[in-house]
């Protein structure tokens, strides 16, 4: 398993924030997540001798956290926030217009490997709701128009 | 990047430097940057705990609880290191504040980490934002590494003879890491399950050591406070309620946004003056007043203060500053099913009232709210909610079961209409439930 330089340059720092190796973990798993698309065996099995910890250590750690996946998703993942301030504001119908747009449901991916699509909860977005949040970019204040063309970007993107 | 309000009624402490460019340190430091912590430095311990707790800064994550007074908990002496914990994992729906803080003034926070460790004899600090905020976490690295070659952190600080670390550190997605308890657990890079006080964290904290844990709006208000006087803050707002808050307004509202108001600022007037009414000519319904965990307000209970102790006199939470507004056409059932989902969702399963709670909460609310509902619901969601109370090691039990109990006792009668079969008076026709429902 070899992932960036610039992820082993910020590992090496990060190992020395702490008095144990342990609590650099969850941010390195997310990193790793980031370079490989998911948490395969093998990234698991890599982190866990780094930290000195077992594969099911890592493992009971990645389930408890919203964001880390064992599973690939989408070059793209759609996350739509749907809690309260976001539902208010048609939220919902957001979810709904990308689940027609993109031909997949809550966790699903489309078949070229394009797009993955969430329903996540608060974002951190509620004044300028509903918002969506397409890996780590926010789109905000939203409406099914905008959202087309938020999406379209990505395709293009994805395509280039 | 999110988009910034205004309003004449605002008073700007914590977010006096937001869209000036103050991530840049130079920039930061022409707007009186690390004046604060140089200026402690020479306060001594008891001199800053005491500005602190004579300011009347009550925390602003949700609790209230005077920062002053949490950090004089730290014993002087501690055979482990002494830490300090910012918490940046801004995740009650409704929250957004910490937010424009990371990505307006990130200074302020790592200058707000440091004045706390001098405060209690700590030389280490951490700042965890939130996984979904990774564009805010680059922010952060970058103001700690410019910081650094400053001579602000490090060995000798400022040449004082003091070292002081601070270092980031992200999380990955749990709005539960939000609890104090959790957090730590997060951070030593485990699953966010609370731990079991006493002992509090201020005597065993991180790694058995003593920690001071703070929000992130609480630190970034801390230099200003040093800068100003504890007199000149407290004043801002009415007594034991010092200073200003970070009010996110959100829902149905013409003008939603983050404004800064004085601590006590009249919710009705929050509403209709600052965050512009409510569009398309339709009414108030309700008022969910500081982040979905707190107590709805009918719209003939919005006449208060909104500071700490007035909110709390009025049976509801001032909480984490999330203002949710709620126009007459929203179903209080849909909104306490969606409210439940989240901490539903949320829930670690430690704490079996909790994870048993949410869910069957969960399920009935669903049921209930597709027409399915009997009677008895009513008072059994009651009763259930009333029963997690207290029972539970963190507050997430306690989050999810107040809203509801006041989603029943106040709107019972929508409840009501709901039942028999009865389709939601609310809903649009041809809107589907959503999928996680």
């Amino acid at each position: 398993m070899r992932f960036s330089d610039q992820f082993e340059t910020r590992f090496a720092e990060m190992i020395t924030h702490y008095p144990t190796k342990r609590p650099v973990l969850v941010p390195t798993l997310l990193y790793a997540q980031d370079e490989a698309g998911y948490l395969s065996d093998e990234v698991i099995e890599e982190i866990a001798e780094r930290l000195e910890l077992t594969a099911l250590d890592v493992r009971n750690v990645i389930s408890y956290y919203s964001m880390l996946s064992t599973k690939p998703r989408g070059k793209y993942n759609v996350q739509v926030c749907t809690n309260i301030a976001c539902m208010l504001r048609g939220g919902e119908e957001l979810l709904e217009h990308c689940e027609k747009k993109l031909g997949i449901a809550h966790k699903g991916t489309t078949p070229d490997g394009q797009f993955s699509l969430e329903e996540v909860e608060c974002i951190g977005a509620c004044s300028w709701a509903p918002a969506v949040q397409v890996n780590y970019d926010f789109h905000e204040n939203l409406t099914t128009e905008k959202m087309d063309r938020v999406l379209e970007g990505y395709a293009k993107k994805g395509a280039a | 990047m999110a988009d910034l309000v205004s309003h004449p009624d605002e008073v700007r402490v914590v977010s006096r430097r937001f869209g000036m460019g103050a991530t840049n340190l130079d920039r930061y430091l022409e707007l009186d940057g690390y004046k604060a912590v140089q200026k402690a430095l020479g306060m001594g311990t008891d001199g800053i705990v005491n500005e602190v707790k004579n300011s009347g800064l009550r925390g602003r994550g949700g609790a209230g609880f005077s920062t002053g007074m949490k950090w004089s908990f730290v014993p002087k002496q501690a055979s482990k290191p002494k830490y300090v914990l910012c918490n940046g994992d801004e995740s009650e729906p409704g929250t957004c504040k910490d937010r424009l803080i990371f990505e307006h003034d990130p200074h302020a926070v790592i200058e707000g980490v440091v004045i706390a460790g001098l405060a209690v004899g700590s030389h280490t600090g951490y700042i965890y934002v939130r996984g979904e905020y990774r564009y805010l976490l680059d922010i952060m690295q970058k103001a700690i590494a410019d910081a650094y070659v400053r001579g602000f952190l490090g060995k000798n600080i400022f040449g004082s003879g003091y070292d002081f670390d601070v270092y980031w550190h992200g999380g990955a997605g749990a709005y539960e890491v939000g609890e104090e308890s959790a957090l730590m657990e997060s951070l030593e890079g485990k699953r966010g399950i609370p731990r079991i006080r006493p002992p509090f964290p201020a005597v065993v904290g991180l790694w058995g050591g003593p920690t001071v844990i703070n929000n992130a709006e609480t630190l970034a208000s801390v230099p200003h406070i040093i800068l100003g006087g504890a007199e000149w803050y407290a004043s801002l707002g009415p007594p034991k309620n010092g200073g200003t808050r970070l009010f996110c307004l959100s829902g149905h509202l013409k003008r939603p946004g983050v404004y800064e108001l004085p601590m006590g600022y009249n919710l009705r007037k929050m509403i209709f003056e600052v965050g512009g009414g409510i569009p398309d000519g339709r009414a108030l319904k309700a008022v969910v007043p500081g982040g979905s965990s707190t107590p709805v307000l009918k719209s003939d209970e919005i006449d208060i203060a909104m500071d700490f102790d007035s909110v709390a006199k009025s049976g509801s939470m001032l909480g984490s500053g999330g203002v949710v507004v709620l126009d007459e056409t929203t179903c209080m059932v849909k909104f306490a099913l969606r409210t439940m989902k989240f901490y539903q969702h949320e829930s670690c399963g430690w704490c079996i009232p909790c994870r048993e709670g949410t869910d069957w909460l969960k399920k009935t609310l669903i049921r209930f709210h597709a027409g399915g509902g009997v009677n008895k619901d009513i008072d059994n969601m009651y009763y259930l909610s009333e029963n997690m109370l207290g029972r539970t090691f963190c507050p997430l039990g306690d989050a999810a079961a107040m809203p509801t109990m006041a989603f029943i006792k106040k709107f019972r009668k929508e409840f009501e209409d709901h039942l028999d079969g009865k389709p939601c008076p609310f809903e649009k026709a041809g809107v589907v439930e959503s999928v996680l429902a």
